[in-house]
């Protein structure tokens, strides 16, 4: 029988190298007469292993890594098909101490299974939860998924069970319509137009477990009534797109979805629609805009998406790992994933360790986790080596926190207490090379470049930001530009239609609240 | 006496200066796709991917097309950065500008990258090899600085030694 292997197909383990190493795998396999079976798996999301290959020995999955295309020949001298030992030899891939603690729910997949096989994605109790829905009348869906306190994983935190409701609720009969116009159409949109900074949870789980987001929204779909989904991705995102499609394919050539998925009788269509490099159309009315063929201008809310949402009809529009935390629930039931978390925060978020660390990747876990276990405990402190000075949660509109807020708990409502907002759940560790000042007038530049241009204060006020800023470092009139910088986020925080706008203060005013040295007079130098 | 009224041409042909090439390609998306629900941007995506951007005579071919005007099709085409109205350079190298690579020393790999290929972002190197584009954001935040070369080849940890180890490599290739 043939040996096993598995090496990742994820885009950041092929940006370290994973289709190299693969090749060589692959063709010194073919040297050496040994027979293999390669499968391109997710990533666990360890980066600092990867390329992570994996080697199926009587049911272990012993791990080597990080694999690089010159090691293979040594390897396979090492006879690691056996999972002999090599210099490159990790353990069992689950007893790997990053891995091994973590709370995987949503991520429970990915790393372990082919990705765009229906087969294994059921071995793994994939569609159970689908197999399930299709038994429940859609109020039943709904009910479990407001019970399982499933909050939205896209930043804003609104309870999924909610707007699902509404969706359900929500009558296609437009009155400003004529008789011939009406449609009973309702939509599902998955928002995969993952811009912020720092996170890449929707990536992994879209290249590594794509099914199982096609089973949350035919869940949705079952259960609001709809019958046509839509994901949004971000063209940045090549890698996903593909996984994505050929997922989507096997779905419908294993009838689970098109007309009659699994012999149900109902029906859920997908299609994968490609975004075009705004953030903004992170947006969810902005993306629908953009799936209509517009500019991404965002809409004046309300009426909301899920009573007008696209094309004017009802729309439930969630976030990739929403979605993909709804089979799990189904299938297990809702007390079992309420029983993760805290507070109001249940279940299990996944945070992505990124920017200045030893230990980057992907680590899910119930909420309740501090900032400081993570950067340290998972994340290993600095890359550098140096300090850790600053940390930016929730991408380019969460607020810098300082060492002193380190001990903030994963929580929604704790990060809003400490002024900042968990969102999508990116942690970017900076070292005490960054000059905070900089990344203050980015968080403005940035604004000023994917601003959607709808609303004054986010046009025009991020570009006045960016001026002021440069006032400040230039030391004219410092101290009457820094008053009105505070003036100028003032109004952008209250003055905007949306988050773009809105939050871009943020990430200002920590800046300057909590390292005001790097706002001090400069030397000339 | 009375002149006969002659009628005036005021429609340009859409399209009009478009190669024969071009033309087939842009007819070939919009037959493909018009009917979809919300067709524009899986045509302009179409468009770019066959002739590398979207010339401005495709603007009033397409809009002709799906009955919208020029205004709403040029509109759509410059809100979306990914989107070029000119032709880029053999190979497309984006670099990362966001947070997370920040940290990992994107600012000095994109000073160096303007300086060595001697171009700002949104430009073209003279040989023609090398369109520079900024990115915010390629999902690659725990292994940046991250480069995506031609929307489909990414690069992790890119330091300025291995960005020109890169270049060169792209320069030699077709």
């Amino acid at each position: 029988m043939s040996t096993t292997i598995y090496i990742p197909r994820d885009a950041t383990a092929i940006a370290l190298g994973a289709d190299a190493t693969a090749r060589a795998i692959a063709d010194e396999a073919k040297k050496r007469n040994i027979e293999l079976r390669i499968v391109r798996n997710g990533s666990r999301g360890a980066f600092f292993l990867e390329p992570m290959i994996e080697v199926d020995v009587a049911g272990t999955r012993i791990a080597y890594g990080p694999v690089s295309a010159h090691d293979v020949s040594s390897m396979f001298d090492a006879n690691f098909i056996d999972g002999k030992s090599h210099r490159l030899h990790l353990g069992a891939a689950d007893e790997i101490p990053f891995l091994k603690n973590q709370e995987r729910l949503t991520f429970a997949r990915v790393g372990i299974t082919d990705p765009v096989s229906v087969e294994d994605y059921r071995a793994h109790a994939g569609y159970r939860g689908l197999e399930r829905a299709l038994t429940m009348s859609g109020a039943d869906i709904v009910k479990d998924v407001t019970d399982s306190g499933l909050r939205g994983r896209g930043g804003a935190a609104f309870p999924a069970g909610i707007k699902w409701k509404t969706v359900h609720d929500a009558s296609t009969i437009d009155a400003s319509k004529p008789a011939f116009a009406q449609t009973s159409q309702k939509y599902i949109v998955c928002n995969a137009d993952e811009g912020d900074s720092g996170t890449y949870s929707d990536r992994m789980l879209m290249e590594g477990d794509p099914l199982c987001l096609v089973e949350g929204m035919t869940i949705a779909g079952v259960a609001v009534g709809a019958t046509q989904g839509y994901i949004y991705l971000r063209c940045e995102y090549p890698h996903a797109h593909r996984a994505l499609n050929e997922a989507i394919a096997n779905a419908y050539a294993a009838g689970w979805l098109g007309s009659n998925i699994n012999g149900s009788g109902k029906r859920f269509d997908l299609e994968v629609r490609l975004g075009a490099g705004a953030y903004i159309c992170g947006e969810e009315t902005s993306l629908l805009e953009s799936l209509e063929g517009k500019r991404g201008q965002i809409r004046f809310k309300p009426p909301l998406p899920a009573l007008k949402g696209l094309f004017g009809q009802p729309t439930v529009v969630n976030n990739v790992i929403t979605f993909a935390s709804v089979p799990i629930i189904l299938d297990r039931g809702a007390t079992f994933y309420k029983d993760y978390g805290v507070g109001r925060s249940r279940g299990t978020l996944p945070l992505q360790l990124a920017g200045n660390l030893k230990r980057t990747g992907l680590v899910e876990k119930a909420f309740g986790v501090t900032l400081r276990e993570l950067l340290y405990d998972y994340g290993g402190g600095s890359l550098s080596g140096r300090p850790i000075r600053a940390v930016q949660v929730g991408g380019p509109l969460g607020a810098y926190l300082p060492e002193s807020q380190f001990d903030t708990i994963v929580d929604y409502e704790a990060f809003a207490a400490a002024g900042a907002m968990l969102g999508h759940g990116g942690i970017v560790a900076f070292d005490d090379s960054v000059d905070m000042l900089e990344q203050a007038r980015y968080a403005m530049e940035f604004c000023a470049i994917e601003s959607c241009g709808k609303c004054t204060p986010c046009r025009i006020g991020s570009t006045r930001g960016v001026e002021v800023i440069d006032r400040i470092r230039a030391g004219i009139d410092r101290e009457k530009n820094l008053a009105l910088i505070g003036d100028l986020c003032e109004t952008m925080r209250h003055g905007s239609l949306c988050a773009l706008g809105g939050l871009t203060p943020d990430p200002v005013r920590s800046a300057i609240q909590y390292f005001p040295e790097d706002f001090a007079a400069r030397n000339a130098a | 006496m009375k002149q006969a009224r002659q009628a005036i041409p005021i429609r340009v042909e859409p399209g009009e200066s478009l190669s024969p090439d071009q033309r087939a390609a842009v007819r070939k998306a919009t037959d493909a796709l018009r009917n979809v629900p919300g067709p524009l941007m899986p045509i302009l995506h179409a468009v770019q991917d066959e002739l590398g951007f979207i010339p401005d005579s495709a603007i009033s071919l397409i809009a002709h097309d799906l009955n919208l005007t020029r205004a709403e099709v040029h509109g759509v085409v410059s809100f979306y950065h990914f989107f070029r109205k000119h032709p880029p350079g053999r190979h497309i190298v984006y670099i990362c500008r966001a947070e997370a690579c920040q940290a990992r020393g994107a600012r000095a790999l994109e000073a160096h990258a303007k300086e060595s290929l001697g171009i700002d972002f949104h430009e073209t190197t003279a040989d023609g090899a090398i369109s520079l584009e900024p990115v915010f954001c390629l999902g690659n935040c725990g292994c940046g600085p991250s480069v995506l070369v031609d929307n489909d080849e990414l690069h992790a940890n890119v330091t300025p030694q291995s960005f020109d180890a890169l270049v060169s490599q792209k320069r030699v290739s077709s």
